[in-house]
């Protein structure tokens, strides 16, 4: 396993968020944790990268413990956060910038840019992109990171839904290219169903996973029209977020039983 | 085309003021001595333009000097306060305080205690300077977007790094906006620490010619004076222009 996180508890001062939870991310996989605003996605996000120390569990990375921050993940924020005194160029160099090596890094930065729908844009201002070529160069920012894992925390949650659209087309395209294990925090259902291995559906009060699910068609062979004949697994995830209180209720009960 | 219109109304109403204010004194009469015209004050302006210059010498350095000991003590001080919030808290609130105390006090003060030298005067811009660039400093890194650090320190940046590639560089706009207030400040203060006890500068011919009821060079003064703050203040527009071309300037 290449993220092995378990047990993993959080509260903030006047609430639990996350309680017991475990996750298994395998090498080069796309992981989607889904759940509704305020359950504390960002949270797993914040744990990984040591910005927030959790209040219990273990999380380890190829079998190893980890513990504050460890270098081993590229976070990806909602807002591009780009600066806005730095030329995009500057900007998708903020690892080089950060670790001294600046110089493969804008080499590597001028190999991805058409890749990434930049070319040309490399001395702009990011105040002069629009918002999807901002994200893109966000994701750039984050794809030259040499951590092994990606976090993406919503990344296209404050783009319009046709930017949007595109957006994931694109990182769709750009899945097998990157080769990289990519945890995705996001509410959009689609979103998760189009882009991933495996879904991982957060509820409860305080979170856990409640429910793992598997789109059948493996990533390379989706489309938008495959995406809109997955109605059967949208129903299932709407019902599992919306909680179907009693059906989970049963299910844990049963589960009890067994153990 | 929208900068002219933007000039044009104040430049105007000036013209007009002036105006009125010339025929006044030449209709009515009034001597020199209670309200000189404007003629007569551009007249003893370019008459005693080489006094002038030499006085405004000594005040633009006092107005320099002073502007780079506050800029160099807020941007410690800020940083400072922004890293240890216990800093922060202790000492916002007195600085606010001693804004309350006028430099028309303080300034007697500084000469007693620093004589008639320079070093008062330099003071005097320090203490008027310090204040709006610490504040303009402090809460534009206070006001930050906490992600941008969030987001550095998950790509490893030290304590530091975080200053030097995020905090510093997005306090930047604010931090100019409080250095503009503080250049149109500078000139001021040293005026101010001259007019209490000096040897040269604006302040001491200020003194010099009002005792002498040459109120057409007092005001000659006064033009240069606001001259002189304006081009401080154009400075540090230019400085703005120069360094942010990336279309975030905040006012």
């Amino acid at each position: 396993m290449k993220l092995e996180i378990s047990g993993l508890s959080f509260s903030y001062s006047d609430r639990d968020v996350l309680d017991q939870l475990d996750i298994q991310v395998g090498e080069g996989e796309f992981v989607s944790i889904l759940g509704a605003s305020g359950c504390g996605k960002s949270t797993i996000l914040k744990l990984l990268t040591g910005v927030l120390t959790p209040a219990a569990g273990r999380i380890a990375v190829d079998g190893e413990e980890i513990h504050g921050m460890t270098g081993h993940f590229a976070y990806m924020p909602q807002n591009d956060l780009l600066f806005p005194w730095k030329t995009i160029l500057d900007n998708v160099c903020l690892y080089g910038r950060i670790h001294g090596t600046m110089d493969s890094a804008r080499k590597e930065a001028r190999e991805n840019m058409a890749a990434f729908g930049l070319a040309g844009y490399e001395d702009a201002y990011p105040s002069s992109l629009s918002g999807g070529m901002r994200q893109r160069a966000a994701f750039l920012r984050t794809a030259l990171c040499k951590s092994e894992i990606l976090l993406l925390d919503e990344p296209f949650g404050a783009l319009d839904v046709i930017t949007r659209g595109e957006m994931q087309d694109w990182l769709l395209s750009m899945r097998k290219k990157m080769n990289r294990t990519v945890v995705l925090v996001t509410h959009d259902m689609d979103e998760a169903i189009y882009l991933s291995d495996r879904i991982l559906i957060l509820g409860g009060r305080p979170s856990r996973v409640i429910c793992q699910l598997t789109p059948e068609t493996p990533a390379e062979g989706r489309s938008r029209d495959w995406l809109y004949g997955q109605g059967e697994l949208r129903r299932r995830i709407h019902r599992e977020i919306m909680g179907d209180g009693d059906a989970r209720e049963r299910e844990s009960s049963a589960g009890k039983e067994r153990s | 085309m929208k900068n002219w219109k933007k000039w044009a109304a104040p430049a105007g109403l000036i013209l007009i003021l002036i105006l009125v204010w010339e025929l006044a004194v030449r209709v009515n009469g009034i001597p020199l001595y209670v309200l000189p015209a404007p003629s007569q004050v551009i007249r003893s302006l370019i008459a005693d333009r080489a006094t002038l210059a030499g006085h405004a010498g000594v005040t633009v350095m006092e107005a320099l000097a002073g502007m780079a000991i506050a800029l160099v003590l807020a941007l410690a001080l800020g940083m400072a306060m922004d890293a240890f919030p216990a800093v922060k808290n202790g000492l916002y609130p007195i600085l606010v305080v001693t804004q309350t105390v006028p430099m028309i006090v303080l300034a007697p003060i500084l000469i007693i205690y620093l004589g008639f030298g320079l070093t008062p005067k330099i003071l005097t811009v320090v203490l008027m300077c310090f204040f709006p660039i610490v504040v303009s400093f402090t809460d534009a890194m206070g006001q930050m977007d906490e992600e941008y650090v969030h987001l550095v320190r998950s790509f490893g940046a030290g304590k530091w790094q975080v200053y030097r590639l995020v905090k510093i560089p997005a306090a930047v706009p604010g931090l100019v906006s409080g250095l503009k207030v503080a250049a149109t400040y500078s000139i001021s203060g040293a005026v101010v620490g001259e007019w209490i006890g000096a040897q040269s500068g604006l302040g001491y011919y200020l003194i010099r010619v009002k005792n002498s009821y040459m109120l057409d060079k007092v005001f000659a003064c006064v033009l240069v004076i606001v001259a002189l703050s304006l081009c401080m203040n154009g400075v540090i527009r230019l400085y703005q222009m120069v360094s942010m071309p990336y279309g975030e300037k905040k006012d």
